[in-house]
Parts: C-alpha cells; sequence; structure tokens
C-alpha cells in the first residue's frame, strides 16, 4: 500500500495519507463540503447525509464523513445530484424540526435553496421542553437526531451512557432509558452534551430563562438557597448534648 | 436565541485539571459556557462545576460591600456573624484603614510571631505572591500558609526529599501513553473529572492496564484490571511489599538503580519484612493481588503511578507517598514519556500558590527562608534592610490556630479559605478562633470563617479579575476578567495592595517593598526574576495556550514531563521504611473507620458550590455505608444516623451503596449542616504536619429525623 493516495477533488489534484476521509482530504485542499452531524469531537456516523458527494463509479452517494479516499478517486462535491439531495435533505428537516436556533443549518437552507413547504402534509415533531434539573433544559422539538450528545454521553468523552436513542422511525427520539427524568439517570450534569448540540435543543437552564425574559436577579430567585427559609447555622456545640 | 457576541476564555476557578473555560456573557450574566474542542488540557469536555458551577457571582448573599463588625469582639468571646445586621457597610478607605491600624497595633505591640495569613489555591499567582510578599516583607513573619497543608503536604515533602521537585511529573493527557498505570488514594471521576476521562480512554481505546488501590469501590474499578481494597492506613505496607516482590522477583531495573539513585541497599533490606503474606494481614488485601499489581507495574514498557488526597492525608503521609515514589525509582518507570509519579493537585491554583510561596518554610519558588542567600535576594527585591526579612520557618496552617493563645498568634488574614469547614477537629479550631484578636477575610461570602471576622473585604471572582493559574501538570495559564467585580467588589491583588501601602505607611519604612502595580502582569514579572521556573513566562506567551513550568527562558516551550535525564536533586533517594499504624485505630467503642472527601457537585467548604445551582442537585451531607454494616446496625438507605467520634458527633442521612467496602464510612466534607471535620482528628504527619482526614474512628447509630439540620426531602439519583 502506498503512503500517499492521490485523488481529485471537484477537478483538483489531492494527495493525502491512505485512511484519510474525503471529507478530511476536501477540507485539506480548501473545498468545503457542508457537515450537521459531524463532529470533530465525535465519532462520525454518517447519519445526517448532508455530506455526501458523488464518486464517479459508484452506484449511490458516498457520505463523505466516513468514506475512505481511495487511489485514483474523482470526487464531485458539487454536482447537481450532490445539490439535489442535499436541499431534500434540509426540506425534510425544516418539515419536521424547529430550525429556529440552528443558524447554520438556516444558512444551508438559503444556500441550497431549500423550500421550505417542500412537505406541506409532514407532521411537525412537536414536545414541550423537558425541565427536569437545575442545570439544563431538553427541548426535543429541535432536535435533529445528529446523535452527537449521545456518543459524547457515551465512548466519545464520559463514559455515562444516560441517554441514547428511543423508539423507531419517525418516532425515534433521544430519551433516557424508560424516559426518567434526568437525576434518575447515570447522569453527572457534565453538560457534554449540551456543548455538541447543534440546534439548540440542549440548553443550560439559565440560557433558556434568560431567553425567556427573566433578569438574572429574577433567576438567582430560583435557587434552592433562596427558595429555603433562611435556617442559619445551629452551634456544633448543641451536637454534643447527646 | 441569545446570540453569542460576548465570549470569554478563561480557566476553571474549581478543581486542578485547569480546565479551559469560554464563558458566554450577556449584560454580566454568564448564561452559558463551553470550552475549545482543540484545548490541550480538556479537549472542550467539562464537569458539572466547570460547565454550570457559575451561578454563586450573581448570588444574592454575596458581599459585594466592604463590612465591619458592629460590635469590637474581644478575644475568646468572639463570635460568629452571618446576618448582615451585625455588620455594618464601610467604604473602602474606611475599612481598609480600620483593617491596618488593627494589623499595626498587634504588629507593634506583639512582633511578628502575633501574625499570621492564609492565602488561597483558589486566588491567582499574583494574589498569593502579593499576600506572602505582604506578610513577609511587611510584617516580618513567615506564618503563611494555605489548603495546601491540608492536601498534598505529604506529597510535596516525600518529592523533595526523594527527588528534589513537588509536582506532577507527566502531562495529565499523557496517560493514553502509559501501558499500565496505578491509581491510589484518588475518586478520580468525582475529583479530576477530566482526568478521569482521559483514563477511562487510555483504558477503553488505548489498552492500558489500570491498577485501583483504594479503601472505597470507586467508579474506576469499572475500567480496573486489578482493584485492591485496602484498609485505611495500610498504603506503605501494601506498596512495599509490591517493593518486596519486585525485588524476590529481579523485576527491578538495575541500570536505573545504578545511575540515577542512591540508598538503594538500606532500602532493599528494610522492604525484606513487607511480605505479601504481611501485607495481608494489614491491608485486607489478598496477598495474589499484591503480587499480580507488582508483576503488572514492573514489567510494563510504561508504567505510572496517580494518586491523590488518599496517600498524604494521613499521620503517615510522607511514608506513604515514599512508598509510591520507591516503586517508580526501583523499576526506573519515571523520566520518559508515559512513566512518572503524578500527585494530582485539588485545588485550581494549589500549584501556583506553592509555586508563589504560599507556605511558610519556603520563599516563592521553594526557596527555603532558613537559608541565607535565598532571604538576601528577596531583601533586594523588596527593597528591605539586610537581615530584615524572618530567617525562621514560619507556622503551618494547622500550627497557626494551635498557636492561637497569648504570647502567640493573634492576628489572622484570611483570603478565600474557610478553616472553620476544612480544618480537622472543628469544635478546637472554633475554639480558637474565638480567642482570636483580630480577624481580616477577604472573600465572596461570609462563610463559616468570614462569620468571625472582625472586617470583610468583598473580593473579586475569577471572572471579574486578570491573573494566572497554574494547574496539576504545571501548566500556568490566563484567568481573564469578563466584566467588572460586582458592586464594590475588588480584585485580590488591588485590596492587597492598598492594605499593604497603609501598613507600609503606619510603620514608618524607609522604602517601599513596591505595591504600585498597574496590571498582575507586573507581579508575574516580578515573581519570575526570582524564580527560574517561571522566568521565561509572559502573559503574551500564554495568551492561548498554557505553558507548562518549568519555563526558564523567554521562548522557552514549557516542559511536558519533567526528570528526563537527571532528578532535581541529582539521584533519586530511596527511603527505608516501617509500618506506622493510623493515630486511631477502630476498637469495640469507634468500630468504623471514616474517611473524608469531595463529591462531584460540590467543592470543599461549599463557600462557592453551595451558593449555586450545584446545591439543588447534591443538598445534603449523605454517609456512605455498605450494605452489610447498615445491616447490622438497622439502618436503611436514607436513615438519619448519628455519627461520633472522639471530638464531636454529626446527624445526617445514611447511603447504602457497594461504594463503601466493609468497615470504612465516606462522608463529604462540605455541608455545614453536619460537617465532617468535627469528627476528623487534627492528628498531624510529623514531617508534613497534614492531619489524618481519611482515618479517624466513629461510631454510628439511629438517629431520627427530628435530629437532622437543615434536612431535605429525599432526592433520588440515578449515579450513586
Amino acid at each position: 500500500m502506498s503512503e500517499i493516495i492521490n485523488l481529485t477533488i471537484d477537478g483538483k489534484q489531492v494527495a493525502v495519507p491512505p485512511g484519510t476521509t474525503i471529507l478530511a482530504a476536501a477540507r485539506e485542499a480548501g473545498i468545503e463540503i457542508p457537515t450537521i452531524c459531524f463532529h470533530e469531537a465525535t465519532t462520525s456516523n454518517a447519519l445526517c447525509r448532508i455530506c455526501v458527494v458523488e464518486v464517479e463509479g459508484a452506484r449511490v452517494l458516498v457520505p463523505s464523513c466516513v468514506a475512505a479516499v481511495g487511489e485514483g478517486m474523482k470526487v464531485q462535491t458539487q454536482s447537481e445530484r450532490v445539490i439535489r439531495s442535499r436541499r431534500t435533505i434540509l426540506e425534510l428537516l425544516e418539515s419536521t424540526v424547529d430550525l429556529s436556533e440552528a443558524p447554520e443549518i438556516q444558512q444551508m437552507v438559503v444556500d441550497y435553496q431549500a423550500v421550505n413547504d417542500r412537505f406541506p402534509q409532514a407532521e411537525e415533531r412537536q414536545s414541550l421542553p423537558i425541565d427536569d434539573n437545575p442545570m439544563y433544559l431538553r427541548d426535543y422539538s429541535k432536535c435533529i437526531l445528529c446523535w452527537r450528545c449521545v456518543q459524547v454521553c457515551a465512548e466519545d468523552a464520559q463514559y455515562t451512557f444516560a441517554i441514547n436513542f428511543s423508539g423507531r422511525g419517525y418516532e425515534t427520539q433521544i430519551s433516557t432509558f424508560y424516559e426518567i427524568p434526568m437525576p434518575e439517570s447515570t447522569c453527572v450534569f457534565c453538560g457534554q452534551c449540551v456543548g455538541v448540540c447543534p440546534t439548540g435543543a440542549l440548553k443550560p437552564k439559565r440560557q433558556w430563562l434568560l431567553e425567556l425574559g427573566r433578569t438574572p436577579d429574577e433567576i438567582m430567585d430560583l435557587t434552592r438557597g433562596e427558595r429555603r427559609s433562611r435556617r442559619r447555622r445551629v452551634e456544633p456545640d448543641v451536637n454534643e448534648q447527646a | 436565541m441569545l446570540k453569542a457576541e460576548n465570549i470569554v476564555s478563561t480557566t476553571c476557578p474549581y478543581c486542578g485539571v485547569g480546565c479551559n473555560l469560554q464563558l458566554h456573557i450577556e449584560d454580566g450574566f454568564i448564561y452559558r459556557v463551553t470550552s475549545p474542542f482543540d484545548s490541550v488540557v480538556n479537549h472542550g469536555n467539562l464537569c458539572v462545576k466547570g460547565r454550570f458551577g457559575y451561578d454563586y457571582i450573581y448570588n444574592k448573599q454575596r458581599v459585594t460591600t466592604p463590612l465591619i463588625r458592629n460590635t469590637r469582639q474581644k478575644p475568646g468571646e468572639r463570635s460568629q456573624a452571618f446576618d448582615r445586621s451585625e455588620w455594618h457597610e464601610a467604604s473602602w478607605d474606611e475599612a481598609l484603614d480600620y483593617a491596618a491600624d488593627r494589623l499595626v497595633e498587634i504588629y507593634q505591640r506583639d512582633g511578628a510571631k502575633a501574625m499570621a495569613v492564609y492565602c488561597c489555591a483558589k486566588a491567582t499567582n499574583e494574589d498569593n505572591y502579593l499576600l506572602q510578599k505582604l506578610f513577609r516583607a511587611l510584617f516580618r513573619t513567615n506564618n503563611v500558609d494555605h489548603c495546601t497543608r491540608l492536601c498534598h503536604a505529604a506529597s510535596v515533602v516525600a518529592l523533595q526529599m526523594a527527588v528534589g521537585s513537588a509536582a506532577m511529573s507527566n502531562t495529565s493527557a499523557e496517560v493514553i501513553e502509559s501501558d499500565v498505570f496505578m491509581l491510589t488514594g484518588s475518586n478520580v471521576s468525582e475529583n479530576h473529572p477530566i482526568i478521569a476521562l482521559q483514563m477511562k480512554k487510555a483504558v477503553q481505546k488505548h489498552g492500558a492496564k489500570l491498577i485501583v488501590v483504594d479503601p472505597r469501590r470507586i467508579e474506576m474499578v469499572d475500567y480496573a484490571a486489578l482493584y485492591l481494597p485496602i484498609k485505611p492506613g495500610s498504603d506503605v505496607p501494601v506498596f512495599s511489599a509490591m517493593a518486596h516482590v519486585i525485588l524476590k522477583e529481579n523485576l527491578h531495573n538495575p541500570q536505573f538503580i545504578a545511575d540515577r539513585t542512591e540508598n538503594f541497599e538500606a532500602f532493599a533490606l528494610s522492604m525484606e519484612k513487607f511480605t505479601p503474606e504481611y501485607a495481608e494481614t494489614i491491608s485486607g488485601v489478598d496477598r495474589q493481588l499484591i503480587i499480580d499489581a507488582a508483576r503488572m507495574y514492573a514489567t510494563a514498557g510504561k508504567s505510572a503511578i496517580y494518586w491523590a488526597l488518599g496517600i498524604p492525608e494521613s499521620t503517615h503521609g510522607t511514608a506513604n507517598a515514599l512508598s509510591l515514589i520507591n516503586l517508580a525509582l526501583l523499576t526506573g518507570q519515571i523520566g520518559r514519556i508515559g512513566t512518572g509519579l503524578n500527585p494530582l493537585r485539588g485545588q485550581n491554583n494549589v500549584q501556583g500558590a506553592s509555586d508563589s510561596g504560599a507556605m511558610p518554610w519556603h520563599y516563592p519558588g521553594y526557596q527555603a527562608v532558613d537559608r541565607e542567600e535565598n532571604a538576601q535576594r528577596w531583601e533586594k527585591t523588596w527593597n528591605i534592610e539586610a537581615g530584615g526579612l524572618n530567617r525562621q520557618r514560619g507556622l503551618t496552617t494547622t500550627e497557626i490556630l494551635s498557636a492561637v493563645h497569648p504570647g502567640g498568634v493573634q492576628a489572622l488574614y484570611i483570603m478565600g479559605e474557610n478553616p472553620m469547614m476544612s480544618e480537622p477537629n472543628l469544635n478546637h479550631t472554633r475554639k480558637k478562633f474565638e480567642e482570636l484578636e483580630f480577624i481580616v477575610s477577604q472573600d465572596l461570602f461570609i462563610n463559616e470563617s468570614s462569620a468571625f471576622a472582625d472586617v470583610f473585604f468583598p473580593a473579586a471572582s475569577f471572572a471579574e479579575k486578570d491573573g494566572t493559574f497554574t494547574n496539576t501538570d504545571r501548566r500556568v495559564q490566563r484567568v481573564r476578567q469578563a466584566f467588572p467585580p460586582r458592586g464594590n467588589a475588588r480584585a485580590d491583588w488591588q485590596i492587597i495592595c492598598d492594605i499593604a501601602k497603609r501598613i507600609e505607611k503606619r510603620l514608618g519604612r524607609a522604602q517601599t517593598a513596591y505595591w504600585d502595580y498597574s496590571h498582575p502582569a507586573e507581579i508575574l514579572a516580578e515573581m519570575g526574576s526570582n524564580v527560574p521556573d517561571y522566568a521565561g513566562i509572559r502573559y503574551a506567551a500564554i495568551d492561548k495556550t498554557g505553558l507548562q513550568t518549568p519555563v526558564p527562558t523567554e521562548g522557552h516551550p514549557g516542559t511536558p514531563y519533567l526528570y528526563t535525564n537527571d532528578f532535581p536533586r541529582g539521584r533519586g533517594k530511596f527511603h527505608p521504611l516501617e509500618y506506622v499504624p493510623n493515630a486511631e485505630m477502630p476498637d469495640e467503642e469507634y468500630p468504623f473507620v471514616l474517611s473524608t472527601g469531595r463529591v462531584l457537585e460540590h467543592w470543599h467548604g461549599g463557600t462557592m458550590t453551595r451558593h449555586s445551582w450545584m446545591d439543588d442537585l447534591f443538598p445534603e451531607a449523605l454517609m456512605e455505608i455498605n450494605a452489610v454494616d447498615a445491616s447490622g446496625l438497622g439502618i436503611e438507605d436514607g436513615s438519619p444516623v448519628r455519627v461520633t467520634s472522639r471530638r464531636g458527633s454529626i446527624v445526617l442521612r445514611a447511603k447504602v451503596t457497594p461504594k463503601a467496602n466493609p468497615g470504612v464510612v465516606f462522608i463529604p466534607f462540605h455541608f455545614w449542616e453536619a460537617a465532617a471535620n468535627i469528627l476528623t482528628t487534627d492528628a498531624v504527619d510529623p514531617q508534613a504536619k497534614i492531619p489524618e482526614y481519611k482515618a479517624g474512628v466513629v461510631r454510628i447509630a439511629r438517629a431520627f429525623d427530628s435530629e437532622l439540620t437543615g434536612a431535605v426531602p429525599a432526592q433520588q439519583r440515578g449515579r450513586y
């Protein structure tokens, strides 16, 4: 096996080490391929398919975040077929998910001229924000199932395994086991999931409250320390009566 | 949706990992915290404290204006004032003048021995350097210490004896390079959560083998190849038995021993008696596990040792740490990448506070106070007349309070620490606080210690000031002001400069030691001029990524791992060891061993986290106890229990969990409602003066709900 793989991307000669993904090779050559579920800190899973490219001789479009380069490969990142595929993915997302807090995806919608009512009969994913802990909110109406949160909760970072997919097909959702409240799960509230969420489906509670128009002072009134009656310290000597 | 327009890069103020943070701010309010994924320290990962634990800055109980006590406190009758009605608000001038007057009055009456200061491992290097400078240069005392005395003092002493340094020899993230690593006395997944992630990754993705030696069945045991469940205090027999096996089976490294070490024969002779059988009788660990661990550690290509406070917080803490150092010297598992000796430092800046001279026996840079040339060097830097600096070693944290009596310590300046929660044997600590003549507290909240003070200086939080922290792997990183201090609070370094000038004037010193800094960068430069390890550090050079000390010259890239060619003291020194039992051993009256420590959601005395939403996640103290012990006592999960030691008694709920091994219970020390340190013993290690937090003995009895202080409805948490 040679030390260097030669290929062309959009007609440009590229030479990279074996095992490099098409996405990484393209980025090295200064060619931008859009991504949604891809994240530098997580294992790529080719879930969202926005990064697909056309490889000459391949039957189907290839997800560039996981497909490795091959010798002599000819890659098109902006072919008509690729663009139509990306546009359809965006239109499907638009039809079911609240993308209002995903500026990068909104930009793609503009760039790819996705029509936001292409699927007028689509059923929107609707759910109320889950406010079951003091640290962060989960609003799955904004969730695009990119899987990053599950990955960082598992072997890509935290090894805590508090969340995973539940349900099948359209019903698929990120959930704790049996949908138990987060504090009852194995969650350690590290918030790695919040850190990688691309759509605002996971959000620190203080940010959520601030966006609802609460002032910092009002937010601080919600702490347990403020809520409970001010019981002042008991002298430790009292303990010695026993 | 909030636009991320104001993002400030800084360093986490909690544990010693030193995670890089990006604070997202709206009108001075931190609403979100992220971390750059290309960070060399934490790779974008944070723990619950680092990600969410900053709301204490905005807590309404925070004090943001200087306070003076309404009634003058008399020694012996001093009381705690938590209620603001017992204080009156003052201007900075009024508060600083008052404090300076009283401190100078005591100094001029009773001299240097009456003055003492607790510096702060949470404050910056610059803050700590200045505060020790104030007490050394103006009050001519070395009674300067901080909470390192209560955490890694014995590790520091042992490392200085054996290799001549006092820090982690590796970079934290280097653990993935190790073939075998041993973790002992460290519940790393709760106390250094990001290092725990790197350790889990090392095991799961890089094939490293983990040996856990710990009296608690901590989470990392799930990742271990070998788990040695030792009894508290049996560290020396277990690690020495490993050395015994290594010697008997010729697994040691004769070349390394010949080239790099000394005192091998005396050490080898002292290991004779530590047979695995003997260690088993003391530690309760199966002899075969000890043999397996010895072979695994010695025969791996690259082995490293990581330890935290289970090793030093003991009356034989120095010997415990030496028993680990001996293993590294014996096998040559040090000085190469992936090999080494790593005391995981607890606080964000405990390494830096120690480096900055917040210690009674050392000027900045570990320069012994009783060596003439060191004193002369600092006299020159601080414009002090020849012979002006005190050459006598000062009192340690624990000794300072013991010395509170007529003719001893009268005035105490506390920056950011909370000894009324963190000292052992709190009933004794309380009496000593009551006897002090004058106390200055510089903090964010009126905590258990500040409540005793005469004057309170409201300090800036980490997000409101500039400076540097030095993390556990010696990386000096920037702390940045994200917004102005709340109210009238001020940065610690500014407060110290202001009071220093007032004190200097009242003392009528001919020359000023210099307090007119315009920025913390100038303070670090002054320190670096006399501290070779920091000589090359400039704020511009650590703007994006911190540098690991030693950084001897400007432009130096820093030092990721230590001791490649030699040790700071020349040769590594073996130390012969003897087994010494704990100060207290379980008996019929006190049958359980009590270990204390931290939980993931809280920080030490609780000044920060207990004023945060973190307190909603973990609202009350829980005593961890094994199911067998619990059923013997008729205790169920959640039962209130009274825990009594020779020093005091507390009531809290029991948590029945397999994390506790039989005979050992664990209580976190964050909760004033059931302060674990009421129970702990103030017996200390003779060399390092560190108290035995990890092995007091207690008895346990059922109690009533009505006896609980500040009880909250039971909260179900899945992670326990």
